[in-house]
């Protein structure tokens, strides 16, 4: 087991800059998560850490281990980090059986033909593929040729496991069973995971800490799911852990109203944010859910412009003060409240859980998950 | 040792430095002399002697005879191509898939021995069909001349065709049905589909196929050699092959073919670029996502009729000459009628086991193809992984030269491998089978390449970096991995260039020395000696073989699949 | 008004039925979704109704006239039936720019060059193409692919328009956005929509009624809100969303988790007709509550944070239970013991799987 340390991390593309002055600690034994958007660079960087590609500045430690060090002509080679790596696309090697494929790392290190064998066997068995050992790739599913992968990346006891979207390429209901594997797993095992993807419901369920990149390549905010998702640090990291709502504000006699309208909100001014109310630069987020649905005259008022249902969730846009905004409810609450609210009807709304912004740039309104 | 040296040297330097190597030696240098020769004389440029030879009534005669050959046949094979195409593919014409298959039977027969053939059976006064005729219908003169453009025309077309066929029924199953469909609910009938969706999709295949026959007919040797070289009809190929005969190469002869050998390369070039500027354009994308039947067009009444014609175009263009191959060759002196009582085995015996010239013949071509296909298939292997796998500077370099091969006809492999290879820099290897291996080696990279890296191709990155993060070096990932993955296609790189060698004659006949002709030079020099039945007994023997090759290519091709 | 009859309509593949004795009536106007996994039949049948397959039995009819008809060997071509389809791979063509695939259809009916010019920018207008008119399809994003599709299907004006997955080639955000545009033109057009999905929220956000189908047979044909609260088998239920489903016993009026009756008995209304003492309680996840007391006990095995959702996994007995609660709910952890209230509940016999 192994913490990975990145320094000063700097990697370019031609003139195209991933990432600059990367800097990171992955303690030892906890599952962490690089989560961002396609082309953040947060695959270059486990492939860095992996020894697939070389740092252009920097230096990267597996444990106390220096594996990259570009300023003293020092790189280890991918085959001796000790490291699991599990790719997106599988990377099942097509022509061995599930057993020669989980076999093979412990081949190339020489260890002995029947402790080899054991050792697959129970790996093999780890993933709940016990019985299949001797079934070609193209005889799996997708879920379970990721299995084979998932063995054989762990069959040599690596320190780290490094896991590039390992998910991205099966459905839904797959999907969710993997992650939930891939947690037991790493609690069984105690291994140091880095785990890379662009979907955040997997970044929440899986990570112990995450860290969201921006388009950039730098790190916006690392922390638990819980404070990633509850203390959200600016707009983009908000607006990428799930469905988001901007409210431009601004202060009128006191309160706060949705800027250029007649809507005003029930809540006061937050503390600290005088200055940027005054300069109408704050912006408060919520989610779909974070907002309540009452009678018109109370609350907020605004105008149900389209209703869906989606079965266990009805989902409105709601006009308030010209700024739509996404509301969800659950299907409970709706049938308790007398049903969906009809398309037009004019509608009270509260904010319990608001979290406030200083506006920078042009705010784009109900973003979805990326 | 070696392991130990390759240890220090970087892997990819070494496998680039030895790719850029050998396609440097092998092509790059021939074709460098070729525009060299024909360019600079005593070192300097020369372009008023380029000019006058080329105006010489007897080159510019062949370089119009090569435009008029390959236009004509380019239109022909087109129109047969797409015909045929869209009859297996779109109509409900009956047996369609043992049809689809038949019609790449012409492949199978080398078109030199197709147009001895029918000079044995159209040639004015002595040809079986010509004669038949002239008797039958008391005619005074032959219905029939095979040694004209339209008959080289017509010959190539016959063997040719089924590039333009194979490109555009490829394109027609691949392309999504619903393409047609939406025509179909928007108000539009069947022949407005075609018209004005089908057709306009498919042009860029066709446009392909037909490029491909261009580029074939425009190198080829055999058939206006064998139809067009005894009444003085000339193309390119066969100038430069009368040029060096005629002169034992003198430099005059050598320069003139040169300066034609170039035009060749040149518009080998051009129209390659003109395939790919093609295929690029997205415009013609039309990959279909999920596979469904497409619509068919109901033949009705004329669905046999239609079976017919092509039963009988086929039955013309391969069972004929074919037949008249076995049969001629039977025969006890040329000329005779082709009864039974006039058949003997002596031919086939007198070939096979006394005569040394046709027996060095195809020991020299069996042995020939399966050198140059085991090197080629290997070095094809090294250049397409370095090409599609390496990150690694320099590698610019090799992808120009990897372009090389695929343009480079065979008439200029020969006379870039004289230039390279007699003397002139240190190592003579003229006249012995040693010129005809390089020259295979260099003619068949292409192939060797295509079929590598499309093999390359499919084993995508992350299965090699699964078995170094695993703790395999390069090499044991090379080993144990890659080379496992891409033995199919290896082994496909093998045949193709096995086979189409052991029939070759383009490259061959401009290299052959006394005792190293191949089975195509014995067979054409026969033919030009007038030893027409001893030809066809050669002939028949090396349809025999390849016949056999064709099946075991097919056996050995499946078995390996199914590994994977 | 019933628009689109089908009547007894089967269609067989060789020995496979693909659609087996489907009768559906659809209303003018309405939207009506055929929903389903891969392979029941659903894109079959709409195949059927456009004409591109013959049918082996029954008959479809568009208002007063029979459009295919096995007893009649009729079959009007799918070129003379005047719907509008788009298909899942967008189906545009390639080589024509714009507005020369959406005039296609106008130019085929042999209107005039003005009346085509108006209809098809018109059409182009609708879906937000006009920009875009002398552009080919390879230099536009797969949203504007599926948009042509559209526009050269409403600019005939059809009655009915025929949509085969047209969602499921688009990324999510995007899939949403077409949704509400597909809605909308409805709106403007007025015309009836046939839908074929996979995806059930898909299907739920859209139509008016849906179909469920499996191996060729109809499930079950209702309001959104009446397939997602009442399925009417098994099948249905979880087709449609998460669900759990226990193995219930009964002993003296009161329902227990079969192997764990000492967790107490679930409460709330036991139904009437109790098969064999012995069926299945389907349920959401998130009609679950989670208490500190009061309801079958249970063991908090696995907390999944997944933002908005807490996702729990809890044992009662060896049988585990999927509960999601909104963040704001009370929170469990792992190895806390708890208790479960169904809020909704769902009965199958217990053999039926």
């Amino acid at each position: 087991m192994a913490d990975i340390r990145l320094l000063n991390v700097t990697k370019s593309y031609g003139k195209h800059r991933v990432v600059e002055g990367f800097t990171i600690e992955i303690r030892d034994g906890e599952c962490f998560t690089f989560l961002g958007p396609s082309g953040c660079g947060k695959t270059v960087v486990l492939r860095m850490i992996a020894g697939f590609e070389q740092p252009d500045e920097g230096e990267i430690f597996i444990g106390e281990r220096l594996v990259s060090a570009p300023a003293r002509r020092h790189y280890i080679p991918p085959e001796e980090r000790r490291i699991g790596v599990v790719f997106q696309d599988y990377a099942v090697w097509p022509h061995k059986t599930v057993l020669e494929n989980v076999i093979y790392p412990l081949t190339i290190q020489k260890v002995a033909k029947e402790e080899a064998s054991e050792r697959a066997l129970k790996t093999i068995a780890m993933v709940n593929l016990g019985g299949l050992e001797h079934r070609m790739p193209f005889q799996l599913s997708g879920g379970q040729q990721q299995r084979v992968a998932l063995a054989r990346a762990l069959v040599s006891r690596p320190d780290v496991m490094l896991l590039d979207e390992p998910l991205s390429n099966l459905d839904a209901n797959l999907r969710e069973e993997m992650r939930f594997e891939i947690k037991e797993l790493q609690k069984n095992t105690g291994v140091t995971i880095l785990y890379v993807t662009h979907d955040q419901e997997v970044a929440l369920a899986i990570s112990d800490r995450v860290a969201v990149m921006g388009t950039d390549g730098r790190i916006c905010q690392i922390g638990t799911p819980d404070e990633i998702y509850e203390q959200p640090i600016d707009p983009f990291v908000f607006r990428f852990m799930g469905v988001s709502n901007f409210l431009p504000l601004e202060e009128r006699e006191g309160r706060l109203f949705v800027r250029e309208s007649a809507a005003a909100l029930d809540h006061p001014i937050p503390a600290g944010r005088e200055e940027a109310v005054r300069k109408g630069r704050l912006v408060a987020g919520c989610r779909p859910f974070d907002i309540k649905l009452m009678p018109p005259g109370r609350g907020t008022q605004g105008v149900v412009q389209r209703s869906s249902y989606l079965g266990p969730i009805i989902d409105y846009a709601v006009t308030v003060g010209g700024t739509e905004l996404r509301v969800q409810q659950s299907i409970a609450e709706a049938l308790a409240g007398g049903g969906p609210l009809p398309e037009g009807s004019t509608v009270g709304l509260h904010f319990p859980d608001l979290k406030w912004f200083e506006q920078e740039g042009e705010l784009t309104q109900a973003g979805g998950a990326a | 040792m070696i392991g130990r040296l390759l240890k220090r040297l970087s892997i990819a330097e070494v496998l680039l430095a030895l790719s850029v190597l050998v396609l440097v030696v092998v092509v790059a240098v021939p074709v460098f002399l070729i525009f060299w020769t024909a360019l600079f004389v005593d070192g300097s440029m020369n372009i008023d002697d380029i000019v006058k030879i080329l105006s010489e009534p007897d080159t510019y005669e062949a370089l119009k005879n090569s435009i008029v050959i390959a236009a004509g046949v380019t239109v022909c094979s087109t129109i047969l191509g797409v015909f045929f195409a869209w009859l297996v593919s779109r109509t409900d014409l009956p047996f369609k898939n043992t049809m689809k298959l038949l019609f790449l039977v012409p492949f199978m027969l080398p078109s030199f021995i197709g147009a001895l053939a029918w000079k044995m059976l159209l040639s004015p006064y002595s040809g079986y069909i010509n004669k038949f005729l002239m008797n039958t219908f008391d005619l005074a003169d032959p219905p029939f001349d095979i040694f004209t453009l339209w008959g080289i025309i017509a010959v190539e077309t016959m063997y040719l065709f089924p590039f333009v066929f194979i490109q555009v029924s490829g394109a027609l199953e691949r392309m999504d049905p619903t393409l047609e469909e939406s025509a179909r609910i928007s108000g539009a009938g069947l022949l407005t589909i075609t018209r004005r969706i089908t057709l306009p999709l498919m042009l860029p295949s066709i446009g392909a196929g037909a490029l491909l026959v261009a580029l074939y007919s425009l190198a080829h040797f055999g058939v206006p050699a064998i139809l067009g070289n005894e009444v003085g009809i000339y193309i390119i190929p066969t100038k430069i092959y009368e040029k060096l005969h005629q002169s034992a190469g003198s430099f005059t002869a050598i320069r003139t073919g040169t300066i034609l050998a170039s035009i060749l390369v040149i518009s080998a070039g051009l129209i390659l670029w003109a395939q790919s500027a093609i295929l690029k354009s997205g415009r013609f994308q039309v990959i279909a996502g999920k596979s469904m039947r497409p619509m068919l067009l109901k033949l009705r009444g004329l669905k046999y009729p239609l079976l017919l014609v092509s039963v009988i175009y086929l039955a013309v263009t391969v069972l004929l000459p074919t037949a008249t191959i076995f049969l001629v060759g039977g025969l006890k002196t040329y000329g005779l009628e082709l009864t039974m009582e006039n058949m003997t085995l002596d031919n086939l015996k007198y070939i096979l086991f006394e005569w040394q010239m046709t027996k060095d013949s195809i020991w020299n071509s069996f042995y020939l193809s399966l050198a140059a296909a085991f090197v080629t298939m290997l070095v094809g292997t090294l250049i397409s992984y370095v090409i599609v796998k390496m990150k690694i500077r320099g590698k610019f370099i090799l992808e120009f030269l990897g372009v090389l091969p695929f343009s480079v006809p065979g008439t200029v492999i020969a006379l870039g491998v004289i230039l390279t290879w007699s003397g002139k820099f240190g190592i003579n290897i003229y006249n012995t089978a040693w010129i005809i291996f390089v020259a295979y080696i260099a003619r068949y990279m292409a192939f060797s390449l295509k079929s590598n890296s499309a093999a390359l191709e499919q084993v995508h990155d992350s299965l090699e970096e699964a078995a170094r993060a695993c703790g395999a070096t390069h090499w044991q990932a090379l080993k144990d991995i890659v080379i496992p993955l891409i033995k199919p296609g290896m082994v496909a790189a093998f045949f193709l260039i096995f086979l189409p060698a052991l029939r070759e004659l383009t490259t061959s006949v401009l290299l052959y020395g006394p005792t190293t002709r191949t089975i195509g030079v014995a067979i054409y020099t026969l033919n030009e000696d007038g030893e027409t039945v001893y030809a066809a007994t050669l002939a028949s023997v090396a349809l025999v073989i390849i016949v056999i090759g064709h099946f075991l290519i097919k056996r050995v091709t499946r078995t390996s699949n199914e590994g994977v | 008004m019933s628009y689109v009859h089908l009547k007894n309509v089967t269609k067989r593949f060789g020995d496979v039925v693909a659609v087996n004795n489907l009768t559906m009536e659809i209303e003018k106007g309405e939207c009506f979704s055929m929903l389903g996994p891969s392979g029941c039949g659903k894109t079959t049948t709409l195949r059927m109704i456009a004409g591109f397959e013959d049918l082996d039995e029954g008959e479809i009819a568009v208002g007063e006239r029979v459009f295919s008809s096995s007893a009649k060997r009729y079959y009007l071509p799918p070129e003379k039936r005047d719907f509008g389809m788009v298909f899942q791979a967008f189906a545009v063509w390639p080589h024509l720019n714009v507005f020369d695939n959406v005039a296609f259809p106008l130019q085929i009916r042999n209107l005039s060059r003005a009346d085509i010019a108006e209809r098809a920018k018109l059409a182009l207008r609708h879906t937000g193409l006009d920009k875009y008119e002398r552009s080919y399809p390879n230099e536009l994003s797969s949203g504007q692919k599926q948009r042509i599709a559209l526009a050269r299907a409403i600019a005939i004006n059809p009655t009915v328009m025929l949509l085969d997955e047209p969602l499921s080639n688009l990324d999510p955000k995007l899939r949403e956005e077409m949704r509400f545009e597909i809605k909308d033109l409805q709106r403007k057009f007025g015309f009836t929509i046939i839908f074929v999905t996979h995806d059930q929220s898909e299907a739920m956000a859209l139509s008016d009624r849906i179909l469920v189908m499996r191996d060729g047979v109809v499930q079950q044909v209702d309001s959104p809100i009446n397939i997602y609260t009442k399925p009417a088998n098994r099948f249905i239920f979880s087709f449609i969303g998460l669900s759990n489903f226990l193995p219930v016993v009964f002993r003296n009026g009161s329902a227990f988790i079969e192997g764990a009756e000492d967790a107490g008995p679930i409460a709330g209304t036991i139904p009437a007709d109790r098969g064999n003492d012995r069926m299945l309680l389907a349920c959401r996840p998130s009609e679950i509550d989670l208490q500190k007391d009061g309801g079958v006990r249970a063991l908090v095995k696995r907390k999944v944070y997944l933002g908005d959702i807490i996702d729990y996994r809890v044992m009662v007995g060896d049988t585990e239970v999927r509960v999601q609660k909104s963040r704001r709910s009370p929170s469990f952890s792992e190895g806390e013991s708890c208790c479960l209230r169904f809020s909704q509940m769902h009965w199958y016999p217990h053999e039926d799987s």
